[in-house]
Parts: structure tokens; sequence; C-alpha cells
């Protein structure tokens, strides 16, 4: 049953490849990319209990860490123009 | 481990991989960027729910079901927080909702 989860994860991961590389603006390739994230993250859990080495739950751990970061400082980037910019609204 | 947390863990599993594929068709089918957030909303919350939810069944008490909550609670509040900072960015920069009347993009 892990491997069905898994193949249905894959799946969802193909599709939202295909938007990722369609989407007609930053913002869809953004969201692509957060739930590419999101995805990744439940298959390398879902991976770990299909080998018999759920140790890999620390990957998806530091994986979904990185992917918040990551997501954020691009929205601020393409918001701002500037990574350093202190968001104030004058 | 008795056959009733394994019948609940596997429903659960493939349950939320049904849920998964659902959310990544939406994405790829809707018309309008909001309506793709809105549908890959979906996988965050009811398909790594559900999945998490399998496999700490299938994990029982131990030190993985805690990493596993761990991811939980990442997933719940990290990915509303980002398809917030998403939606007030595409606003700023001028991305208006589909509306009704209008015609499909």
């Amino acid at each position: 049953m892990f491997a069905a989860a898994a193949l249905g994860l894959m799946v969802s991961l193909a599709l939202t490849l295909v938007r990722a590389v369609l989407g007609p603006t930053v913002f869809d390739r953004a969201q692509a990319a957060n739930t590419i994230g999101t995805i990744a993250m439940l298959l390398l859990a879902v991976m770990g209990f299909l080998n018999g080495r759920p140790e890999f739950l620390d990957l998806a751990i530091v994986y979904g860490l990185l992917n918040v970061i990551g997501t954020i400082a691009v929205l601020k980037y393409f918001r701002r123009g500037d990574l350093g910019d202190s968001g104030d609204t004058k | 481990m008795s056959e009733v947390l394994n019948v609940i863990s596997w429903l659960s599993l493939a349950i939320g991989g049904i849920f998964c594929v659902i959310g990544a068709i939406g994405l790829l089918r809707m018309p309008d960027f909001f309506t793709r957030m809105h549908a890959a909303s979906v996988i965050e919350t009811l398909g790594a729910g559900l999945i998490l939810f399998g496999l700490i069944i299938q994990a029982g008490w131990t030190l993985i079901a805690v990493k596993l909550v761990m991811l939980f609670l990442l997933i719940f509040f990290a990915s509303p927080t980002a398809s917030h900072a998403l939606a007030r960015a595409a606003l700023a920069k001028g991305m208006k909702p589909l509306l009704k009347d209008e015609e499909r993009a």
C-alpha cells in the first residue's frame, strides 16, 4: 500500500511539473515549485517506509524547511524587486 | 499491530494519494492563477494530512511518529503562509482574479 501512495504522489508530481513548465506567469511557477516541494516531502516519507528505512524523515523535514524559505524568498524578490527590501510601504 | 489499525492506515494512504492526484489535476486544469492556488491547497491539507496519518499509524509509538508529527506541523503552518505570500505578491503585481463573465484565459 506504500507503493500505491508513492505511485499517486509520483503522478501528481508529474502533473505539477507540467504546470511549472506551462505556467503563464511567474506566480504559477512559484506555486508549482512550492507544491512540488510539498509532494517531494511526502514522497521522501513514503519511500522511507517503502524501503524499510524511515530515517529518510530527517531529509523530508530539512527539505520542507528549505522549501518554505525558498518560496518566500522568490516571492519577495518578484514582489519588491530586491531581497534586502525592508517591506515598509510608504 | 491489529488488523483494524492496518486497514485504517492503508485506507488513509490510498485516499491521501487519490487526493494528491485530484489536487494535481486541478492545478493543471483550472483556468486562472487564483483557482489553481485553491486546487493546490487540496494537496497540502487533505493529501498530506491523510498520508502522514497513515504513516503515523504504521510507525506506532516511536520516534518516527514524532518526526512525522513534526512534518505534519511544518506543512500545517508553513504552506498557508506560503499561499498567503503568493496571493499577496500576485495581487500586488496587478493580477486580477478571473470573474464569472470574463472569457476563459
